[in-house]
């Protein structure tokens, strides 16, 4: 399989009052085509900013640095109407948000045929067509009423199906989904992330899932990155990763997730303390000061990502955890 | 949708009674005996007390205030006691010079203050943005006086491109008409255009920011379809208004521009009447111009529900 996407050194600061915020330090990732990668990490980490830095949908002030080459192409210096007839057509993006994503004022049918129509030789009622089997794709019943609708006549959940069927509407090669459950109901979740997964099968494309919850990735995602203080800090296929994890931050997000199983009124073991401030990099290693494990070095050094025993693990730490996690993390 | 018009169109009646009270009140208590004021100094207390008698005078306020509303509602405005036209009639000689230069003056400011507020929004904090505002807020300080007499100045008097002065009804000579309009259209239009452009500017910065823009970015869609199709509509709801109200102001004549190009307006008939004691006109026209405001207000709710669905469909 190919290369889709190759994250090379990449850096992102933005300007603030208070000194320049580091929000992406140093990335290098890379996707196959058909495959999808999981991105994890609480707020602020810097997850958002790096999917932004795909789609260089970054802030104007921002500043990149690095290269994100995307089908042999580096967009960081593409020029912007080569970048615009990408954009939609072969490199596609869901928001966290349904509600504020769509536009308020247009109908669906607008905003999905927009999309098709700028990247596809399609005439008006081609284009109807097509949106018709996307949204009857996303599961959206009726779908020849919804397109005379506006969103807010839909609910979440509903807007979430409508801003996928967008995303899929020009067959792209990449689907970022950025957060794609976050504001919806819980009994929503699951059915938007099976259909993310079941669309991505049907339309082999590649995919990266950006999320908080490690729940999220776990069986869906074929490789996952865990992003800290704008660093990945650890990076696995996904099956080794939850067979044994190293970086006691991975340990500490899993721990963080409650569990079912859990008697009632059992305290949940949250992630003590806050990320550091972006814009006073620490010398040693950003998680050390919330870290059980830290010890001497770890607040001398950053820690380098380094291979793990397992093919295609890495992580930045220099005391691994070595049991096996999941068991009584 | 009906529903809506139907709500609007109620809360418009409490408005125009209010209005009609105002407007009768206001013309009461102005100081000074109108019958005294018909007759002269020279006026014997009979005559005087028989004027009063005649037009009612010397009924108290609230009942003159009914039967003065019985007769607007029956179409009747009432009679000037000096020209023996009735407001009606005076108002309908005067309107189509006031409503004329009212929608030349809003047509400049829009065509001028839309595309300028777009274009400094595409590029906020830009060298254009920069300037244009600028100049919006120069341009929005000087008296409408001095931009009259400047424009005279340029265009009639040096250059000899249009008449300084003057009208011609447009049903005689068209292109005339429109020559004479053009000069204080444009007045009027310059202190325009700065606010269109400024509310404008700022709801459309706001907007672009909002996530369905960054959206439209990412769906690859051309920089003037984003402007002008996903951000343009949702962020002309202040816009709508500031032109409604402007719209309700000139509707009023203008009195200063009116008064320098020569224009019979609506601004002139009302200090003409105001200088003769020419209650009844007075009123009259306070009370339709008020009406025209209240209407226009109306057609701008209508238009909100136009430009956001969620209004037509009673969301927000």
């Amino acid at each position: 399989m190919s290369t889709l996407l190759t994250i090379a050194d990449v850096v992102v600061e933005l300007p603030t009052p208070r000194g320049n915020l580091r929000a992406v330090d140093h990335v290098d990732l890379s996707l196959e085509a058909g495959r999808t990668l999981g991105i994890v990490g609480e707020s602020g980490c810097g997850k958002t900013m790096l999917s932004r830095a795909v789609l260089q949908l970054l802030p104007k002030k921002a500043k990149l640095t690095g290269r994100v080459m995307f089908d042999g192409q580096d967009l960081a210096r593409l020029a912007p109407e080569s970048l615009r007839r990408l954009r939609g057509r072969d490199l596609a993006v869901v928001f966290q948000d349904p509600m504020t994503s769509l536009n308020p004022v247009l109908t669906i049918g607008t905003q999905l045929m927009e999309t098709i129509q700028e990247h596809l030789e399609l005439d008006a009622s081609a284009a109807m067509a097509r949106s018709i089997e996307l949204l009857t794709a996303v599961g959206i019943p009726a779908p020849e009423q919804r397109l005379a609708q506006y969103p807010h006549q839909c609910s979440g959940g509903m807007r979430q199906r409508i801003a996928i069927a967008i995303a899929l509407s020009c067959e792209p090669k990449l689907l970022i989904a950025d957060e794609p459950t976050t504001a919806l109901d819980v009994t929503i979740q699951a059915q938007i992330l099976d259909l993310l997964a079941r669309e991505q099968r049907r339309r082999h494309m590649a995919m990266i899932i950006i999320t908080h919850d490690l729940g999220v990735v776990a069986g869906r995602a074929d490789e996952v990155a865990v992003m800290y203080a704008g660093r990945v800090v650890e990076r696995a296929p996904t099956q080794a990763l939850f067979k044994r994890m190293h970086m006691p931050y991975t340990e500490a997000l899993l721990a963080a997730i409650p569990k079912l199983d859990a008697a009632p009124h059992t305290p949940l073991p949250a992630i003590s303390g806050r990320p550091p401030d972006p814009t006073r990099p620490l010398r040693g290693c950003s998680f050390a000061p919330r870290c059980r494990y830290a010890a001497g070095r770890c607040h001398e050094a950053k820690p380098a990502l380094t291979s793990a025993e397992t093919p295609g693990h890495l992580y930045a730490c220099f005391h691994p955890i070595q049991m096996a996690a999941g068991v009584d993390a | 949708m009906l529903n809506f018009v139907v709500r609007r169109l109620l809360a418009m009646l409490p408005v125009l009674l209010a209005v009609s009270l105002l407007t009768f009140l206001i013309a009461s208590l102005l100081p000074g005996d109108l019958a005294l004021v018909i007759l002269g100094d020279q006026a014997t207390p009979e005559n005087v007390a028989a004027l009063r008698r005649d037009m009612g005078l010397d009924q108290p306020l609230w009942w003159r205030y009914l039967s003065w509303l019985g007769h607007v509602l029956q179409g009747d405005l009432g009679r000037s006691y000096r020209t023996g036209q009735t407001v009606l009639q005076a108002v309908a000689e005067r309107i189509p010079v006031s409503l004329q230069l009212m929608l030349m003056a809003e047509f400049i400011g829009l065509v001028i203050g839309v595309p300028v507020a777009i274009a400094c929004a595409a590029r906020a904090g830009g060298a254009f943005d920069r300037f244009m505002t600028g100049s919006a807020f120069a341009i929005l300080s000087m008296p409408s006086f001095l931009v009259a007499i400047l424009l005279i100045y340029l265009f009639a008097l040096e250059l000899h491109w249009l008449p300084a002065t003057g009208y011609v009804p447009f049903t005689e000579e068209p292109l005339n008409n429109l020559r004479f309009f053009v000069l204080p259209a444009l007045t009027l239009a310059l202190a325009e255009w700065p606010g269109i452009m400024r509310v404008l500017r700022s709801d459309m910065i706001a907007t672009l920011q909002e996530d369905y823009i960054a959206l439209a970015k990412a769906k690859g869609l051309k920089p003037a379809r984003i402007l002008f199709v996903h951000a343009l509509k949702p962020s002309s709801l202040t816009l709508v208004t500031v032109t409604g109200i402007n719209i309700g102001r000139l509707l009023g004549g203008t009195l200063i521009v009116e008064s320098i190009f020569a224009l019979p307006g609506i601004g002139r008939l009302l200090v003409g009447a105001i200088y003769t004691r020419d209650l009844v006109i007075l009123q009259g026209v306070v009370l339709l111009v008020a009406c025209g405001f209240v209407i226009v207000n109306f057609i701008v709710d209508m238009l909100y529900a136009v430009l956001d669905p969620r209004i037509r469909h009673g969301h927000a």
